[in-house]
């Protein structure tokens, strides 16, 4: 007969018991030929590379799939054949001919021009978020068939609208969007003439180093290698693993139960450094951290005021604190790793410059606004230290913190004074962020285009002309140096305070060798990486 | 009879009114709220075309009235709408979410019962004493630390430090996929598929989750239990009993416990719907794959359609389980009928 005592006893040692239970359960090191990685993946909305239009899902999708070329990895002025074995542009730079490599899907059959034509004019047809990159060459549903052709099994032919810098359309079709799927097997699941898209979703069809085992949605990615694909190493499987928290990654990573952490936090990585076990792969990355002073704040709207916030803030300070190793000091538009980007910092604290500057606005005696910042880490310690330095110039900010989705939808509505947010760039050319950051045609409130620009009401044709101008450049050189002049400019005389570039860091056990993590995340590849 | 059939239609009715309610708030709060879900589904830097053209495809660009009707009309038919995260149905969702919250809930809840009320009923027998002062700090330990501490220093210590529990996750990296979903509960699963392995592993993944969600709760089941044991243990029917001579033992769990497990269903009942509903830090530090995992995720990208589906399931649980501890108080309690 148990008494009362030990059967208290017994319940208030369950706990414990339960724990000790599991001793005898093996909790080894992953198998070596699994690659297992912590990532946060729960913002991931689809794997069909013609729709997918952020960067988990887009680092998935470049993984399974190819494109025609993509950006070199070293030289980002190069861009290196990958589908396509060789390509030439007509006289006019209207029509560029691609003559294509031999390479086998996953299935087992080979990719074709067919294949190739189909997937563009699969992406233009759809018309999901990411087309514009290569609908900007005139590509429409009603001509897409007759400007993009398959002439024969090797070779595709592309007519562009207007002529066209080839440097351009190549880096454009480095993008996702520009994935070879297999067309036998999208149309085969077809459903209500969707062309695929719901199976392509949540299944693979390309040419890539992996395939798609199965998506569990945050939970979950599982790939397995492509036995046709190029990938020679020893992994048979990658599998991502939703682990949210970066603390339990870190605790993973360090008992050896994920091979890669993908999200620690900067007081985290300056844990790991130093560590033996441990290699820290680190990447500039294509995302810029900046404000934007809304030009229909008539003191924001001053050029004195935005030259006055530009020297008012400590740059060197907020980098060596608040972010040491997640971001660095960037002032200009092309993030570094971009073709034409340029590495000019001519902006440090300089409070007497800053406060000059303020009197010549008329505004020696400051003003009151309000900033918008994110919520999450590092923006509201950033957003305090940029309150304490404008506090020094006069310039008394509120700050309101929110979600970055409020903080963009506010910005989206033109409601915010300052903001300060984030810059993702959409696809490896210049133009992408020359466009955003230069381009607002029409700056109305009912205007039927919302670029970036119009967000803050800010136009300036003469940019905009500079921007086109760039983009339409044949001579490769010379298309260079004009981003470069246009970046000078554009630093000096817009209402944008571009502060820092982010830094992303991969955690890898020593055992892993050659993960590369890209300027874009469409450039993260496991192509090379084994595990010893 | 008529009198039942009178009470069972105004049950019903509070019921139905009850879930409309939770439909309507949830369902404007969604609409209402500062984030467009349209740049949520389709991403900041989408052109505004396609913004304009995903936002009649949602049908966001109808009016509030008509937006909410054809969201009853759907949810009339069974259907919860898709997500635009997953891209999979909201119930498929649920289906496969829930039951890894029910697995956890529910042996946290068993655990916590089998300690909470042994404690209770023991801390307020020896009402003052060294037990119950002790007994108090650690419920009141309960209360007041926050859970992703306690989860973390859980990590560190079973898992990290001492490695004799798993990681984050809810099965080992060498079971994934290798075991077919039937019910959904893993622990379940498992067995039915005759891996005994597997089992284990999945059981191991569950201890800290549902020690840590025990834990917690077994804070305030003992509290209640202490509370409701003082007051029934000064009832004259149980000075009564003691002065028949019956033994203590008897006395405690034969005539005061009995009082007391009625009210305590209430507050069991209260607590099953709390786990039920996801504990969502717990489930964010262990990465446990469940409601409350799911509900943040579709929250944070502004999928409402999981959120409004979620809300309606979790307002369905508290409805149910209030129905059940009010049924449970008829039959254990006499005078209730």
């Amino acid at each position: 007969m148990v008494s009362r005592r030990q059967f208290l006893i017994g319940g208030a040692a369950v706990p414990f018991l339960s724990y000790l239970d599991l001793a005898t359960t093996a909790f080894a090191d992953t198998p070596k030929d699994i690659l297992v990685v912590a990532q946060q993946l729960d913002n991931m909305t689809s794997l069909d590379p013609h729709e997918s239009f952020e960067a988990v899902g887009g680092e998935v999708i470049s993984n399974m799939y190819q494109k025609l070329v993509r950006a070199n990895a070293e030289d980002p002025s190069k861009v290196d054949p990958v589908l396509a074995a060789s390509w030439e542009a007509d006289a006019e730079g209207k029509v560029f001919t691609f003559k294509l490599a031999r390479a086998t899907f996953s299935s087992g059959a080979p990719v074709t021009a067919e294949d190739a034509a189909f997937s563009l004019q699969r992406a233009i047809k759809m018309n999901k978020g990411a087309a514009f990159i290569i609908n900007q060459f005139g590509f429409t549903a009603d001509n897409v068939e007759s400007r993009i052709v398959a002439s024969d099994d090797t070779t595709l032919v592309l007519t562009t609208e207007k002529p066209t810098a080839i440097a351009f359309l190549l880096y454009c079709l480095s993008a996702n969007i520009g994935a070879v799927v297999e067309k036998k097997v999208v149309l085969a699941n077809e459903v209500n003439g969707d062309r695929g898209n719901a199976w392509l979703q949540k299944n693979s069809a390309g040419s890539g180093s992996f395939v798609l085992q199965s998506w569990k949605a945050s939970e979950s990615i599982a790939l397995t290698v492509n036995p046709h694909g190029p990938y020679k190493g020893n992994l048979k499987r990658v599998i991502l693993r939703h682990v949210t928290d970066p603390s339990a990654q870190l605790l993973m990573l360090q008992k050896g139960d994920v091979d890669i952490a993908r999200d620690l936090t900067s007081e985290q990585l300056k844990t790991l450094q130093g560590d033996p076990t441990i290699t820290l792969v680190r990447k500039q990355i294509a995302s810029l951290v900046l404000m934007s002073l809304n030009q229909s704040n008539a003191n924001l709207a001053k050029p004195q005021v935005w030259q006055a916030v530009k020297w008012a803030l400590d740059y060197k300070g907020m980098q060596e604190n608040i972010v040491p190793l997640t971001h660095t000091i960037h002032q200009s538009f092309e993030p570094a790793g971009f073709p034409g980007a340029i590495d000019d910092t001519p902006f440090q604290k300089d409070v007497a410059k800053a406060k000059a500057l303020m009197a010549e606005a008329g505004l020696a005696d400051g003003f009151d606004i309000t900033l918008d910042h994110y919520a999450a880490q590092p923006y509201p310690d950033l957003a305090q230290t940029i309150q304490a330095n404008l506090g020094e110039i006069g310039i008394r900010v509120k700050l309101q913190s929110a979600e970055n989705r409020q903080v963009l939808t506010k910005m989206r509505a033109r409601q915010h004074e300052m903001a300060l947010s984030a810059w993702g760039t959409d696809y490896f050319d210049p133009n992408s962020n020359a466009e955003v950051f230069n381009i607002n045609k029409d700056n109305s409130d009912d205007a039927k285009s919302k670029p970036f620009l119009w967000r803050s009401n800010f136009k300036n044709d003469d940019f905009a002309a500079k921007a086109e101008a760039a983009r339409d450049e044949k001579d490769p050189a010379k298309r260079i140096a004009l981003y470069e002049a246009l970046q000078r400019e554009h630093m000096n005389n817009s209402p944008f305070v571009f502060m820092f570039q982010t830094v992303r860091t991969a955690a890898c056990r020593t055992a892993v060798q050659g993960f590369r993590l890209g300027v874009l995340s469409e450039a993260n590849s496991y192509q090379e990486t084994t595990k010893a | 009879m008529t009198r039942r059939i009178k009470s069972f239609s105004a049950m019903l009715g509070s019921v139905i009114l009850t879930l409309l309610g939770l439909t309507v708030i949830t369902f404007l709060i969604g609409r209402v709220m500062p984030v467009d879900p349209v740049i949520a589904a389709v991403g900041d830097n989408a052109p505004e075309d396609v913004i304009v053209r995903v936002r009649a495809e949602m049908g966001l660009d109808q009016p509030l009235p008509v937006q909410f009707l054809h969201y009853l009309g759907q949810l009339a038919h069974g259907d919860l709408g898709m997500s635009v995260l997953t891209k999979n149905p909201v119930t498929q969702d649920i289906a496969r979410v829930f039951p890894a919250t029910f697995e956890l809930a529910t042996a946290a809840l068993l655990l916590a019962a089998l300690i909470g009320i042994p404690l209770g009923v023991w801390a307020a027998v020896r009402q003052g004493s060294l037990t119950d002062q002790a007994i108090r700090v650690v419920c009141l330990a309960g209360h007041s630390v926050p859970v992703f501490m306690l989860a973390l220093i859980s990590l560190l210590v079973f898992y990290s430090a001492l490695g004799i529990a798993p990681g984050p996750g809810r099965q080992d990296i060498i079971y994934d996929g290798m075991i077919d979903p039937v019910t959904g509960i893993l622990t379940i699963d498992t067995l039915l598929a005759g891996d005994l392995d597997a089992f284990r592993d999945a059981l191991a993944h569950m201890a800290q989750p549902v020690v840590i969600l025990a834990y917690f709760s077994m804070a305030y089941i003992a509290r209640m239990t202490r509370a409701f044991m003082i007051d029934a243990l000064k009832g004259e029917f149980v000075i009564t009993a003691r002065a028949k001579g019956l033994s203590l033992s008897t006395v405690i769990w034969g005539h005061a416990f009995p009082t007391v497990a009625v009210q305590l269903v209430t507050v069991l009942a209260l607590t099953y719907a709390g786990l039920l509903e996801g504990a969502v830090v717990t489930e964010t530090v262990f990465s446990w794959p469940g409601i409350g995992q799911y509900l943040t995720a579709s929250l944070m990208n502004a999928d409402m359609n999981p959120v409004i589906g979620a809300t309606l399931l979790i307002g369905i649980i508290y409805v149910g389980l209030n129905l059940v501890a009010d049924l449970l108080y008829r039959l254990l309690d006499p005078r209730v009928q």
